[in-house]
């Protein structure tokens, strides 16, 4: 599966919305819905998904879907 | 209440191992029918017991959205649902209320343990990064009234109470005295408990306290009879509407009890033992009947704690022969534990909706499997059978590990 449709699966989990929703314009707190508690969780299940260690300060840039969907792409590559 | 504005219960909501919804539930308990089984909702390899009463058929997406279903623990799910089916029946319209003067007070006495074991088994295997952020707000008691708070925008008092098995009537107990000092006009008020897993329920079997009757389930839930051995652990929550009395007038909302006596009183004695004669639930009833300015004579119908061990049911006995004297053997006394288990931190709740019933209908429902007489328990349990009396006045106990007890008193308006 390509990392975008892991990272769509992901949000529609845990955050409850429809796929449709799911721009890659997307905010995860403005436009998805998520609080700070989401977004904590949302981190920690791309580390799980991904096998991957997300620092905070990286963490903490991911605001948008293409952003995080950008993000893993370069980290799992290669 | 002697004292203090006065308090009416305008709203019910419950579920029971019996059913979802207080029409289910009492139909259940009129018919005298078993809700107790074998445990699906886990493995009992190991344990003495495997008898408990489950809920089977709860969705919690009919009441909270799919993502608040993930991010809180079932305890919570049960306490919303009931809350909302309380909201319905009481027709209370938020919009029309000053959000302020609604208050949540929603107990639990376990509180969200399936969340502890199942982060706690995920600490071990893949170590603390992979916490989830919501094992705190889902592990604790007081998310329960503050999940119904900011689903029903109540902006008054709102706290939680744990009590083991006292929680619920202590809690609609405390939000009556909201009502009637003052501070609040209308409280959700009851309590919820979703125990039912391996370590809550290994936790009662070490303590020798769950019935091992496994080879009859339905039979295991026996309070009062000679061949009791032990309480069945159920699950589920209750939820009242309180209201000062003025108030439910005023939007003419349906006055289906007044709560006119509570007791709190504690054994100081034992952690888990009764105190010696029931001595402190025999004070808690007293205590009750003082604050409703009633005398023994004045109670229909006890709806006991009754939950079916050796020691509680001979001791709640003695308890209600020393306050109520020669009344003891003349006034009925059932338990709701019979039909659907032990509820925990939702029982008081649960069995004061059944003290309404009661009211209501002129129906008392009776206490089931009760087959052998025991000497030390020799009052009129309404062994088996639901019987028609016309009860305007209902005392019912709750009596918690830590020697916490509760009694409630509820009268027809």
């Amino acid at each position: 599966m390509a990392v975008e449709d892991k990272v769509r699966d992901i949000i529609v989990k845990l955050l409850g919305v429809n796929p449709e929703e799911i721009t890659s314009d997307a905010k995860f707190q403005e436009d998805l819905g998520a609080d700070s508690l989401d977004a904590a969780q949302l981190a920690m299940e791309f580390e799980q998904e991904f096998n991957i260690d997300i620092p905070e300060e990286d963490a903490n840039q991911l605001t948008t879907v293409s952003q995080a969907v950008e993000y893993l792409t370069k980290r799992t590559a290669g | 209440m002697k004292n203090g504005r006065r308090v009416v219960i305008t709203g019910l909501g419950v579920l029971a191992p019996n059913g979802i919804g207080v029409d289910r539930f009492w139909d259940g308990l009129v018919n005298g029918r078993s809700a107790t089984g074998t445990v699906t909702a886990f493995k009992t390899d190991g344990m003495n017991s495997t008898v408990d009463a489950e809920i089977k058929d709860f969705d919690p997406t009919q009441w909270l959205s799919v993502k608040d279903v993930r991010r809180t623990d079932r305890f919570v799910h049960l306490a919303v649902a009931a809350a909302m089916m309380a909201v319905q029946n009481a027709g209370l319209d938020m919009n029309a209320e000053d959000p302020n003067r609604v208050g949540v007070l929603i107990g639990s006495g376990i509180g969200g343990i399936q969340t502890i074991c199942v982060e706690h088994a995920r600490m071990i295997e893949q170590g603390p990064r992979r916490i989830s952020p919501f094992l705190i707000p889902m592990l604790i008691i007081n998310m329960a009234s503050g999940q119904v708070s900011i689903m029903l925008n109540a902006k008054g008092p709102n706290f939680s109470i744990a009590t083991a098995c006292a929680t619920a009537s202590h809690s609609i107990g405390e939000a009556t005295g909201l009502i009637a000092g003052g501070e609040a006009d209308v409280m959700v008020a009851g309590g919820s408990e979703a125990a039912l897993n391996a370590l809550g329920f290994g936790g009662f079997c070490a303590m020798k306290a769950l019935s091992t009757r496994n080879d009859a389930p339905e039979k295991a839930s026996r309070p009062f009879d000679l061949g009791r051995d032990g309480f069945v652990m159920g699950e589920g929550a209750g939820i009242v509407i309180l209201e000062e009395y003025g108030h439910a007038k005023k939007r003419g909302a349906p006055m289906q009890a007044e709560i006119v006596g509570y007791g709190a009183t504690a054994d100081a004695y034992h952690m888990t033992a009764p105190s010696p004669c029931g001595e402190g639930g025999a004070r808690c009833m007293l205590t009750a009947l003082q604050s409703a300015g009633m005398n023994p004579e004045d109670i229909g119908y006890i709806n006991a704690h009754g939950t079916s061990t050796p020691l509680n049911d001979k001791l709640e006995t003695e308890a209600i022969k020393a306050v109520f004297g020669e009344r003891a053997y003349t006034v009925p006394v059932s338990s709701t534990k019979s039909m659907v288990g032990h509820l925990l931190g939702a029982a008081g709740a649960v069995e004061i909706i059944a003290g309404v019933k009661t009211i209501q209908t002129g129906v008392i429902h009776p206490t089931i499997n009760y087959e052998t007489p025991d000497p030390e328990c020799d009052l009129d349990y309404v062994p088996n059978t639901a019987r028609e009396a016309k009860v305007d006045t209902v005392l019912s106990n709750s009596l918690g590990f830590g020697g916490h007890n509760a009694t409630l008193i509820i009268k027809r308006v």
